[in-house]
């Protein structure tokens, strides 16, 4: 566990980064730092892995104050992923992704084996271990940077806006391949980002940070959509609070009604009320001519349908 | 050695004693011998820099001529030249000239290269026509990387000068031969000791235009 | 051309004090005593300044200011200070001659590294000698080599400089030729440098080859 104990980081010139943060960040699930440019999740983050140390107040990682631990010690334990990936030109991806199996001294050919078994967990083609930084695209580097950072197997995931500076299409891909491997991995990871998108889209926790380093809510992804703590919060996420709210709310007990004659998922909006969310069901409906969300099975068999005045009393709750 | 390294008297007697290898004459012409080939070096380099940015094919041929002068042994060139223009200060000149040229071109095309893509591609969306792009927006940006050229064109000019002395067109270079002649210090010392500040001024007058020049790109250096 | 024929035809510069391979030999240890000199100061005090960022601006005004020295009148006093027993009155201005470049590039590659590769370098728990040594110094190292090439360039078409207090080297071609207004022999002399800087390049260019890592000689 890594807890923030009334952090508080001044640079030089008298910036006040991040102000009093106290804060948990829990063992095994993904915690999001979202805020406006210049809120200091950056700052927060790195004074986890001591690469900025705070000028008040404690980061203890399981207990212990990291500022007592060796840096170099304490970041190899930690992986650490930037927006700009910061991959070594002059190695190959397979030794990129070796980086510090090699510093803690692995042996060559289990670091190597190692790296080629993460390339393939984050999606890329063993062909390209033998290519340099150079020869990927930007996507392909940031999975690179992220298998880097796994290699040698550390609790803790550090992650600074790592998908940032991908197109829409590429993002939404490498965060879908990170929740799976967080469901395979469970890891204690931190996440830095501006979108609130994102946040909810990635976080089992958001913490919401405002400008001059002040915390200003702590919530789950549902619990933060729906009771927004102030007119900041509320602000920052958004007009369309609400349609994004429901997709955190499961479609499964809405009340179905039977299919009426000649109703078929062909030319209607289809849900899978054991897998999707109301939002799902509420688009389904939207989609469909006569109004009527379908909801079908595992196997695509109709199961009833539902019309958007029963969604929308369903939202309301 | 009882001999000082400078006797100061010799420094009042000789900084301007009418002849023509007073101190202030020669420096006077080392000055001259020194910055116009950095000046036509620059005229030129520009032009042909500018043309090697913009046709890739050149550079290759221009950057390996340019190596090969920037090789050459100033001593060879300024006694060549010497059976062609004779004892004239165009001796040097020429000769430094090329030398200038090894160190500018390359800036200017390194400088050219240092326009970012986007800005150029900017530019040329916001209608520029090429020759206020170029003067507007790629040579301001070019400006750093090529005066990084200059400063080292200009004091490496101010150098190679008193080798000259070698054919008799030195400048301040006499004074290296006449110390080593008479076996006395002082002129030596005091010929490196100027050679040393007029460099450094040309360096600081340089740094100074930069400023003047990119007041963008004043870094915390 | 005639000149060339003239020079290389002689059997004068064949054989005994004149010979040009022996010329040759001279021209090469000067050059490559003051050039390994030189970069055994440069590229160490380059690599701590561009590391740590202490002391740069001092450093390379300074280098700057090295540039300037006359490598005559620096040959000339020594001379006269210390005599011609040794080769020190040669190497001492030549080492001032090639210092600069090799400091200037090896200290600007450091601190022009990428500084998100900085960041992770640091941030994957490297060490800060690590950092420089396994993260900046292959980025840079393009740099570096061009340094080392210009001032063994310099290193050798100065080294000609020697041969006025009597030393020898290929300059002496040049000097001799000059007193006895031998065109074709200064010509010669002129040549043999020129040939000596081109192989040096050459090496330069081969040695980039080797010791600079695809990955990064593509990104430039
Ligand atoms: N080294 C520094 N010296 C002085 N001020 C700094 C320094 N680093 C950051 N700051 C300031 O501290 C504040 C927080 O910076 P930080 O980088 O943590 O923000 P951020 O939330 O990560 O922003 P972004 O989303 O733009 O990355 C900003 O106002 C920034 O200007
Ligand atoms: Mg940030």
């Amino acid at each position: 566990m890594i807890t923030f104990d009334g952090v508080t980081k001044r640079y030089a010139d008298g910036t006040v980064a991040v102000d009093d943060l106290s804060l948990e960040v829990p063992d095994g699930a993904i915690t999001v730092f979202v805020g406006p440019s210049g809120c200091g999740k950056t700052t927060s983050l790195r004074m986890i892995n001591r690469m900025i140390d705070p000028t008040e107040g404690r980061v203890l990682l399981d207990g212990k104050d990291v500022t007592t631990v060796d840096p170099a010690t304490l970041r190899r334990g930690i992986g650490y992923v930037i927006q700009q990936a910061g991959l070594f030109p002059h190695r190959r991806i397979v030794d990129n992704i070796a980086t510090v199996p090699f510093l803690l001294g692995w042996d060559k050919k289990k670091a190597r084996d190692r790296a080629m078994e993460l390339l393939e967990r984050v999606g890329l083609d063993p062909k390209m271990a033998r290519r340099y930084p150079y020869q990927l695209s930007g996507g392909q580097q940031q999975r690179v940077g992220v298998a880097r950072a796994l290699a040698a197997d550390p609790p803790v995931l550090l992650m600074d806006e790592p998908f940032s500076a991908v197109d829409p299409i590429v993002r939404a891909s490498l965060q879908e391949e990170l929740l799976r491997l967080q469901s395979e991995l469970h890891k204690t990871i931190v996440f830095v980002t501006h979108d609130i998108d994102e946040a909810v889209k990635l976080g089992d926790t958001v913490a919401v940070l405002r400008v001059g380093g002040k915390l200003a809510q702590v919530a789950a992804p549902a619990d933060l959509l729906s009771d927004p703590a102030d007119d900041f919060v509320r602000e920052f996420l958004g007009r369309d609070r609400g349609i994004r709210r429901l997709g955190f709310v499961p479609a499964k007990n809405l009340a179905l009604d039977p299919a009426p004659e000649g109703v078929t998922p062909e030319g209607h909006g289809t849900f899978n009320p054991a897998r999707d969310s109301l939002r799902a069901a509420l688009d389904a409906a939207l989609l469909s001519p006569d109004g009527l969300a379908v909801a079908v099975d595992d196997d695509g068999r109709v199961l009833g349908v539902v019309g958007q005045a029963a969604l929308v009393g369903a939202a309301r709750g | 050695m009882d001999e000082p390294l400078v006797r100061w008297d010799w420094i009042a007697r000789n900084w301007d004693n009418g002849g023509p290898t007073s101190v202030k004459v020669l420096l006077e012409n080392h000055i001259v011998m020194a910055f116009v080939p950095v000046i036509a070096g620059l005229l030129i380099a520009i032009p042909l820099g500018l043309a090697c940015a913009r046709y890739r094919w050149l550079y290759q041929p221009t950057v390996g001529i340019m190596n090969v002068v920037y090789s050459l042994p100033s001593l060879a060139l300024f006694s060549i030249l010497l059976s062609v223009t004779g004892l004239t200060q165009t001796t040097v000149i020429i000769p430094l000239t090329l030398f200038s040229l090894a160190v500018l071109i390359p800036a200017v095309v390194d400088g050219m290269r240092s326009v970012p893509d986007h800005v150029r591609q900017s530019a040329v969306a916001m209608g520029f026509q090429p020759m206020r792009r170029l003067t507007r927006v790629e040579l301001p940006i070019a400006v750093p990387v090529v005066l990084a050229g200059l400063r080292v064109a200009a004091v490496s000019s101010i150098s190679l000068v008193s080798v000259g002395a070698l054919i008799g067109q030195g400048g301040l270079g006499y004074l290296f031969i006449d110390g080593w002649q008479r076996q006395f210090y002082t002129p030596i010392v005091v010929g490196i000791v100027l050679v040393v500040a007029l460099a450094l001024v040309a360096d600081l007058v340089i740094i100074a235009a930069q400023r003047l020049l990119t007041p963008w790109a004043r870094r915390r250096a | 051309m005639n000149w060339l024929i003239e020079f290389f035809g002689s059997a004068e510069y064949w054989s005994g004090d004149d010979a040009i391979p022996l010329r040759l030999l001279q021209h090469l240890e000067y050059s490559f005593l003051a050039f390994a000199i030189a970069a055994l100061i440069a590229i160490p005090l380059g690599l701590l300044i561009g590391h740590t960022g202490r002391g740069a601006v001092i450093v390379v005004v300074s280098a700057n200011a090295a540039r300037a020295l006359p490598t005559l009148g620096l040959l000339v006093l020594v001379v006269l200070l210390i005599g011609v027993g040794t080769l020190w009155p040669v190497l001492i201005p030549l080492i001032a001659l090639a210092i600069p470049p090799i400091l200037v590039n090896t200290y600007e590659g450091i601190r022009g590294a990428d500084p998100d590769l900085r960041d992770a370098a640091y941030g994957m728990g490297l060490r800060g000698s690590q950092v420089l040594f396994r993260a900046l110094l292959p980025v840079a190292l393009p740099l570096i080599l061009l340094g080392l090439r210009l001032s063994a360039i310099t290193v050798v078409a100065t080294a000609t400089v020697a041969a006025y207090v009597g030393l020898g080297g290929l300059g002496r071609y040049i000097i001799d030729g000059l007193a006895t207004k031998n065109y074709a022999e200064v010509f010669g002399g002129a040549v043999l440098v020129v040939l000596l800087a081109l192989a040096v390049q050459t090496g330069f260019t081969l040695l980039n080859r080797v010791i600079v890592s695809p990955g990064v000689r593509q990104v430039r």
